[in-house]
């Protein structure tokens, strides 16, 4: 079974502040971490090696220190990593990475794409279904659980109150939750084989993709505005029973003249 | 000198702080306050490749460098003094000495389970009445055909009777003093080798310090390490390495008080403000915080200039002998800071403090280092 397991290297965000005047996130200092779902991801990935056999490709599209992030993959026990960078596709957005991470993906060949729910940073959760569909193949979103069934997989798809279990046939692509499991530490020797190990550089002209959908010339989204929400005042916690909370919260409303 | 804390040290720095931070803290007080060894963190650091870091894969290491093990005491040590004992003495002190000075047939015999972490080591120099004089060895290894008949006493011997591999040094001639000594390598469960007493501590309580008892107990020949006489020069070789691991030992000891003291004088409140708003408290920080930058470059230096495969006895002397007295200096000033809380149980830095003052005392008392480099300047 070949799995590949796309991974975003992102920066920390509980180290991350924002700047007021511009309202973009300030980079600089903060560390790099790979995307945490993405890691779920990876271990999911490195289990099922572990229980039923497969090779595990990292992928990820990025500046050229992403490499540390495909490093720390190859450190955690995956078998390859590739590393897709090339400033034309520079300022893409979530069409343009899923396009160009669909091709890369055409090239590597696959059983089972894993991706993170979201990143972090970017959070909008469009990448791994994005690829889907450019790759027509089936798609489950926020999967807490994976099994390997026959030649299908058996996985737990997560509601806000609820969950599915779902049979899913391969090749297929899963988005997964970092509460999924508690990703492994790397291992030492890991560490100097993964700095020992080629990790291949893709640019533009290896893949076979549309000049036109890369980029930021090919991200069809505009950002208008970005800023920072106001802070709410801190909230205030009573411990009383029903009753009393309802006549506090009525009491709190009219104040406000909401009610 | 020329080094560099490499991008794979980065790397490793990473995963060994979050396993430091993840695995070995919450169970540092209860170690500490109960005296128990962490055999359950040996295993887990023997998984990830924490117990043969310098060695390489044909042995069962990890293919690492010194600087990379060095690095990992140094972080297990931020919060944890007595763990970054355990993997010091295991592989600078028994693992190191059986690469650096044994046989094919000895490595082959011994290291990959040492490095593997399936079988954890000790060093045995120690007696009643050989301490910075390790000369005055009294145990004997006498040669009797095929094996010698070790006979005699060890105290204090870190691992003590969690380890399985001893180096045991003894007089195989006294007439020749230094020069009749030689290193043994001793197993667990040898006829007539037993533990005897448990030491109870100040610090790194955890940390199973006992004696070792040889009552005739038969020895191997091929168990000799280095050659019969070798004993007193390689015991001497290995402190020289050992030292860099206890320096990164006091290195983290250090760093971790100041890690504890800044988050707490950011929150403690006196005067309305946050202690951490003192002038007193930032200069007592600045110190701190440079001194203990000054200790890593030499810890890093020294274990630099063993991978780098030049001397490196004076600037191991030099490295520990500065680590240690800052690790002592660093851990009183962050009890100081934390005022009464700092002297109870409830935060790390009274347990720190007590770690911190072994460093200044095993694997050669400051004393000793001084003597090392004076006797190198005035040579
Ligand atoms: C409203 C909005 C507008 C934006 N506009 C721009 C813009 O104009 N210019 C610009 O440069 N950026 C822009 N971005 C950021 C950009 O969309 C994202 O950084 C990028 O496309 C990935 O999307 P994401 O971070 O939301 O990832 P998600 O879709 O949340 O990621 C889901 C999963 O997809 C995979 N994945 C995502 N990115 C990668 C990658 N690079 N390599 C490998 N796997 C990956 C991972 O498995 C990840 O967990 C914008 C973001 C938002 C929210
Ligand atoms: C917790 C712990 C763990 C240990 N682990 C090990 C171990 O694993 N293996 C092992 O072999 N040993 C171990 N030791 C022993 C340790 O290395 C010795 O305690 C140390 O070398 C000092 O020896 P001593 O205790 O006999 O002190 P002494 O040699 O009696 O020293 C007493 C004082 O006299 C000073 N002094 C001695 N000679 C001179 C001199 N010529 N000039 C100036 N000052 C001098 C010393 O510096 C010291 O201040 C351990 C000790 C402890 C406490």
């Amino acid at each position: 079974m070949n799995i590949v397991v796309c991974i975003k290297q992102v920066p920390d965000t509980t180290e991350v502040r924002i700047d007021p005047a511009t309202g973009t996130l300030i980079r600089e200092g903060v560390p790099s971490i790979i995307n945490p779902d993405d890691k779920a991801g990876l271990e999911a990935a490195l289990a099922l090696k572990g229980a039923v056999g497969a090779t595990v490709t990292a992928l990820s599209m990025g500046p050229p220190q992403a490499e540390i992030a495909l490093r720390e993959a190859l450190a955690m026990g995956a078998d390859h990593a590739v590393l897709i960078s090339d400033k034309r596709f520079g300022g893409a957005d979530t069409w343009a990475t899923s396009i160009t991470l669909a091709s890369a993906l055409r090239r590597l060949g696959f059983d089972l794409i894993l991706c993170g729910r979201q990143a972090i940073d970017g959070d909008t959760a469009q990448v791994g279904p994005q690829i889907a569909e450019h790759l027509g193949i089936p798609q489950v979103s926020y999967v807490s659980e994976i099994q390997k069934v026959g030649d299908r997989l058996q996985v737990k798809r997560m509601f806000e109150n609820g969950y599915q279990r779902l049979s899913v046939p391969m090749p297929c692509l899963l988005t997964v939750l970092k509460e999924m499991n508690a990703p492994r530490y790397m291992n030492v020797g890991g560490v100097f084989d993964a700095f020992r190990a080629e990790i291949p550089v893709w640019t533009v002209d290896d893949l076979d993709v549309d000049r036109a959908q890369i980029g930021l010339k090919g991200s069809p989204t505009r950002v208008k505005k970005s800023y920072t929400k106001g802070t709410k005042s801190a909230g205030k916690v009573y411990e009383v029973e029903p009753q009393e909370g309802a006549r506090i919260i009525v009491e709190h409303l009219r104040e406000k003249f909401i009610i | 000198m020329d080094f560099q804390v490499r991008r794979e040290h980065r790397l490793l720095i990473q995963m060994y702080r979050a396993f430091a931070q993840n695995e070995v803290r919450p169970l540092a007080k209860e170690v500490d306050e109960q005296e128990r060894f962490p055999l359950e963190t040996v295993r887990k650091m023997a998984r990830f490749g924490f117990m043969g870091i310098p060695f390489p894969k044909e042995y069962g290491g990890q293919g690492g460098d010194n600087l990379a093990y060095i690095l990992a005491v140094e972080e297990i040590s931020k919060v944890c003094g007595t763990t970054g004992v355990i993997l010091s003495a295991h592989t600078s002190l028994c693992a190191a000495p059986i690469f650096e000075f044994g046989s094919e047939a000895q490595k082959q015999a011994y290291l990959p389970a040492l490095a593997k972490g399936e079988k954890l080591g000790a060093f045995a120099l120690t007696e009643p009445n050989a301490g910075t004089d390790a000369a005055g060895q009294q145990c004997t290894a006498e040669l009797q055909g095929d094996h010698y008949l070790l006979n005699g006493t060890k105290i204090f011997i870190t691992n003590a009777q969690f380890a399985d591999i001893y180096l045991v040094f003894a007089m195989t001639d006294k007439a020749k003093g230094t020069r009749g000594i030689s290193a043994f390598i001793v197993e667990k469960g040898m006829a007539g080798f037993r533990i005897g007493k448990k030491e109870e501590k100040m610090g790194i309580r955890g940390s199973a310090t006992c004696e070792l008892i040889f009552e005739n107990v038969n020895v191997p020949v091929a168990n000799l390490l280095g050659r019969e006489g070798g004993g007193f020069g390689l015991a001497m070789k290995t402190l020289d390495g050992g030292r860099i691991g206890i320096a990164a030992q006091a290195l983290g000891l250090a760093q971790g008080a100041i890690d504890e003291t800044l988050a707490y004088s950011k929150e403690r409140k006196q005067f309305g403000k946050s202690i951490a708003s003192f002038q007193n408290s930032q200069f007592q920080l600045a110190d701190m915080q440079t001194r203990t930058d000054a200790a890593r470059l030499l810890v890093y230096r020294a274990a630099a200039l063993k991978d780098a495969k030049q001397p490196y006895s004076v600037e191991a002397a030099m490295a520990k002998l500065f680590a240690s007295e800052t690790a002592m200096d660093v851990t009183t000033k962050a009890v100081q800071l934390h005022g009464g809380y700092g002297y109870t149980r409830e935060y790390p830095v009274e347990r720190m403090m007590r770690d911190a003052k072994i460093t200044e005392i095993y694997e050669g008392t400051s004393e000793v280092q001084r003597m090392v480099i004076s006797a190198h300047l005035l040579r």
